[in-house]
């Protein structure tokens, strides 16, 4: 299992823009479908863990990927919102995101 | 390629979350051990496992409790790593049956 690590490193930090990439592709993706091109923020940093992808295949999940927690408006993923502040948090990594505005 | 059959989040015809606790028979708790067990010897991970749950026949998922695809999925691993054949999980379970009869 991948342990948390500093981040020194780590290309976003929190209340940054990102936009979640829309990738298509076979293999095993930690990112859910209903996530994949919406824009959030990083509300969090979780640290440095060993790639799922790649773990999933019995390979060694380096290089370490970061893992943010990334807020979304429930609008902007939905459609619409019982509350305006209401939110959806999502695990995310790094290489699945771009910086957004 | 599209969203895979795990992958329900969000789709209208998804239904409800059930909530409700419900109590766990012998060959759930089984099932844990057993993965809980071969995960300590470091011969398969999580993210394995979901793998092997994800690249099943998606008509068979569907038909699946969670812990019917917790054991395909153990077997999948196992037969993969070259642990178990096939035929020798088919041989057993041939002998549990006649022992015990059909599950």
């Amino acid at each position: 299992m991948g342990r948390a690590v500093s981040s020194p490193a780590s290309k976003f930090k929190p209340g940054d823009r990102v936009r979640v990439k829309f990738e298509d592709r076979p293999g095993h993706i930690r990112t859910p479908w209903y996530i994949r091109g919406k824009t959030g923020w990083i509300e969090r940093i979780h640290g440095d863990f060993l790639n799922p992808e790649s773990l999933a295949y019995g390979r060694d999940g380096l290089p370490k990927r970061t893992l943010y927690l990334v807020a979304f408006n429930q609008a902007d993923v939905w459609g619409r919102s019982a509350g305006p502040s209401d939110k959806v948090l999502v695990d995310i990594y790094e290489h699945w995101l771009d910086p957004a505005r | 390629m599209s969203r895979g059959h795990h992958d329900v989040g969000g789709l209208p015809d998804a239904g409800a979350i059930e909530q409700s606790e419900h109590q766990l028979s012998d060959w759930e708790i089984l099932a844990d051990a057993v993965n809980q067990a071969l995960g300590a010897r470091g011969i398969k991970r999580t993210d394995e496992m979901r793998r092997a749950r994800e690249e099943m026949d998606s008509e068979t998922y569907r038909d699946m409790t969670y812990y019917e695809r917790w054991i395909a999925s153990i077997e999948t691993i196992l037969i993969e790593k070259k642990i178990l054949t096939k035929d020798e999980i088919d041989r057993r379970l041939a002998e549990f049956e006649k022992e015990w009869g059909e599950p």
